[in-house]
């Protein structure tokens, strides 16, 4: 398995939406390489005829009973949030300036 | 100090359903304790007192009237701070979620109040529960009242040292991967991890939604078993819980009679790695196990060594996807919004401001897990050794009724001993891992002091899905002879706080 460089912790960080500063890429970068070659160990036993397991039960899908029930209003759903406007989250804006 | 604060939990409730100490006394007897000794154990990270008092108030209320009280009514308890409570800050350990007040109440801490529960506050943690030691909370590490240079275990070590050092009778964990267990054997509390769906997770912050649960902290078992029997059962916000009745943990607790049963020790749990002191009180455990007539095999788990491995492929997996709703839109803080930048600029800052480095590190690496051209030799590879684990476990319960090894490899370590070093970190927790792999219950007990440093040593006891009263069962018979053998608590040889 390969290792993992600076750039690739940027890029992954680019990917989760993490803004880690330049001057601690190569910190986690360190650390990240000992982590996936301790994990490597994964490879070691013999898999060729054993189903992956997503979860420890039977996952089928729960419905519950078409009723209306009580659910939060709008003024506890935005309780928490850090910017609210009409009711509404505010947010950033979502488009590009251009 | 009120002597109220070293009784047991169903010593308590008695107390109080009598009549003879009212609700309030013992609530304000335990804020009195946090008052105390939290500036130099800090399990808290809030301590509710007016809601403590005033639910107190409330079953007082209900004894004078001559109603009918749940089995814990009156009992105070710790929350972990990951679950959701309706008006009280929920962190999670995080600087992200500072301040944040949920609208609602998870199942869990729902059913406590139902059951007259008194919460007294949240309990530290490890940022979004990773971690062992608690020291990845961003509000400080807390501190194992056993030695205060210590860690108590984590992610729960908030909820531990809460129990241990008598500021709660009893706590509620999550264990992902270990952190009940763990911080209960470090802290010599007892601690139980139910089987997966056991106990709902809805109002629980998901780390990783395939692993965690719910479970009961206590300082003895039977406390333990009447803690796990109030929060546990069917709930249908949660589609992974179980429909099916809950195990009799609390007569299991009180019958405490393993004549005949089988107990099996994993030959892969044990041995090099683990701190002498944790071995030598194993073997005297396994010894008492014999002596109380059950029979002792070794049984062997060969894909249990690469547990580990495929657990933190597994986590970070699933807690990159998880976290992905801390982006400061909806709740949270939010950085860096002034007006000049897009959505994605403010997440990112407001993401790297708000997550420590153990959460940064693990999002990456679930990240890259999960990435295209490495999802198979990764990710993919790691769900075939959860089979393979599973199999190891049905394997081995098809000779035995129980399994048994230490719950840790080594007593507390000094705080600050292993924090840059991950790896190192990720090894406390080699013989829990297992457990929440399969999905099954856990329980740690404590079996005495380390000779080297007369720290805590657990007792880990697995039993198969939907059979946590074996845990009971055993864990009770255990503690019976331990208990006459020590002449009391283990807890009764911790160093009193200076607080105190």
């Amino acid at each position: 398995m390969s290792g993992i460089s600076q750039e690739d912790v940027a890029h992954l960080a680019r990917l989760a939406h993490i803004d880690i500063p330049a001057d601690q890429l190569g910190h986690y970068a360190k650390q990240l390489d000992a982590i996936l070659n301790a994990v490597a160990e994964v490879s070691s036993l013999d898999t060729a005829n054993v189903a992956a397991m997503s979860h420890p039960v039977p996952m089928t899908n729960v419905f519950r009973e078409d009723i209306p029930g009580v659910s939060l209003t709008a003024e506890q759903a935005l309780s928490g949030a850090p910017a609210v406007e009409d009711e509404r989250f505010r947010v950033p804006r979502i488009l590009d300036e251009e | 100090m009120s002597d109220l604060i070293r009784k047991d939990a169903s010593e308590l409730a008695g107390l109080v359903s009598s009549g003879e100490v009212s609700a309030v006394e013992v609530a304000q007897a335990h804020l009195d304790r946090i008052a105390a000794v939290d500036g130099e154990v800090h399990a808290f990270l809030h301590v509710d007192t007016e809601g403590a008092l005033v639910s107190a108030a409330a079953v007082d209320a209900k004894v004078k009237a001559g109603d009918k009280l749940s089995v814990l009514a009156g009992v105070p308890l710790g929350l972990k701070d990951i679950l959701a409570t309706n008006g009280l800050p929920t962190t999670c350990g995080s600087r992200i979620l500072d301040g944040w007040i949920p609208p609602y109440d998870a199942t869990v801490v729902t059913k406590l109040r139902e059951a007259g529960v008194v919460i007294l506050g949240k309990t530290n943690m490890d940022e979004f529960a990773m971690g062992s030691s608690t020291e990845h909370s961003a509000f400080g590490p807390t501190h194992n009242p056993w030695d205060l240079e210590r860690i108590p275990g984590g992610s729960g070590g908030g909820s531990s040292a809460c129990v241990s050092s008598f500021e709660a009778p009893l706590a509620i964990g999550t264990d992902t991967g270990g952190s009940i267990r763990q911080p209960a054997a470090v802290t010599g509390s007892v601690g139980v991890k139910p089987t997966y769906g056991g106990v709902s997770r809805y109002g629980i912050v998901a780390l990783a939604s395939s692993l965690d649960q719910a479970g009961p902290c206590a300082r003895n078992v039977l406390d333990t078993a009447l803690l796990h029997s109030v929060i546990a059962g069917h709930d249908p916000m949660d589609a992974t819980s179980i429909n099916a009745p809950v195990p009799d943990v609390v007569a299991a607790a009180k019958r405490a009679d393993i004549k005949g049963m089988k107990v099996g020790i994993v030959k892969e749990l044990g041995g090099e790695g683990y701190q002498a002191g944790v071995r030598s009180r194993f073997e005297e455990s396994v010894a008492l196990i014999e002596s109380l007539g059950a029979e002792v095999v070794e049984v062997s788990c060969p894909s249990f060594p690469a547990a580990l491995a495929a657990y933190y492929l597994i986590l970070p997996s699933e807690a990159s996807s998880n976290l992905a709703k801390f982006d400061g839109i909806r709740f949270g803080n939010r950085v860096g919004d002034d007006g000049s930048k897009s959505v994605e600029q403010v997440m990112s800052e407001t993401r790297a401001a708000g997550f420590g480095s153990e959460v940064i590190r693990r999002i990456i690496l679930g990240t890259y897990a999960l990435s295209a051209g490495y999802y198979d030799a990764y990710y993919g590879q790691a769900q075939k050794v959860r089979t393979l684990i599973k199999q190891d476990f049905d394997a081995a319960f098809a000779k035995v009724d129980v399994l048994i090894s230490p719950t840790a490899p080594t007593t507390a370590f000094k705080i600050g001993e292993k924090l840059d070093d991950p790896l190192a970190m990720y090894l406390n927790d080699v013989a829990t891992i297992p457990v929440n792999m399969a999905g099954l219950p856990g329980m740690s007990l404590p079996i005495g002091l380390a000779p080297e440093d007369n720290l805590p040593v657990g007792l880990q006891i697995i039993a198969p899905a939907m059979a946590d009263d074996r845990l009971y069962n055993v864990g009770a018979a255990i503690e019976r002879e331990l208990l006459a053998k020590w002449g009391g608590p283990i807890l009764g040889m911790a160093p009193e706080l200076a607080g105190a």
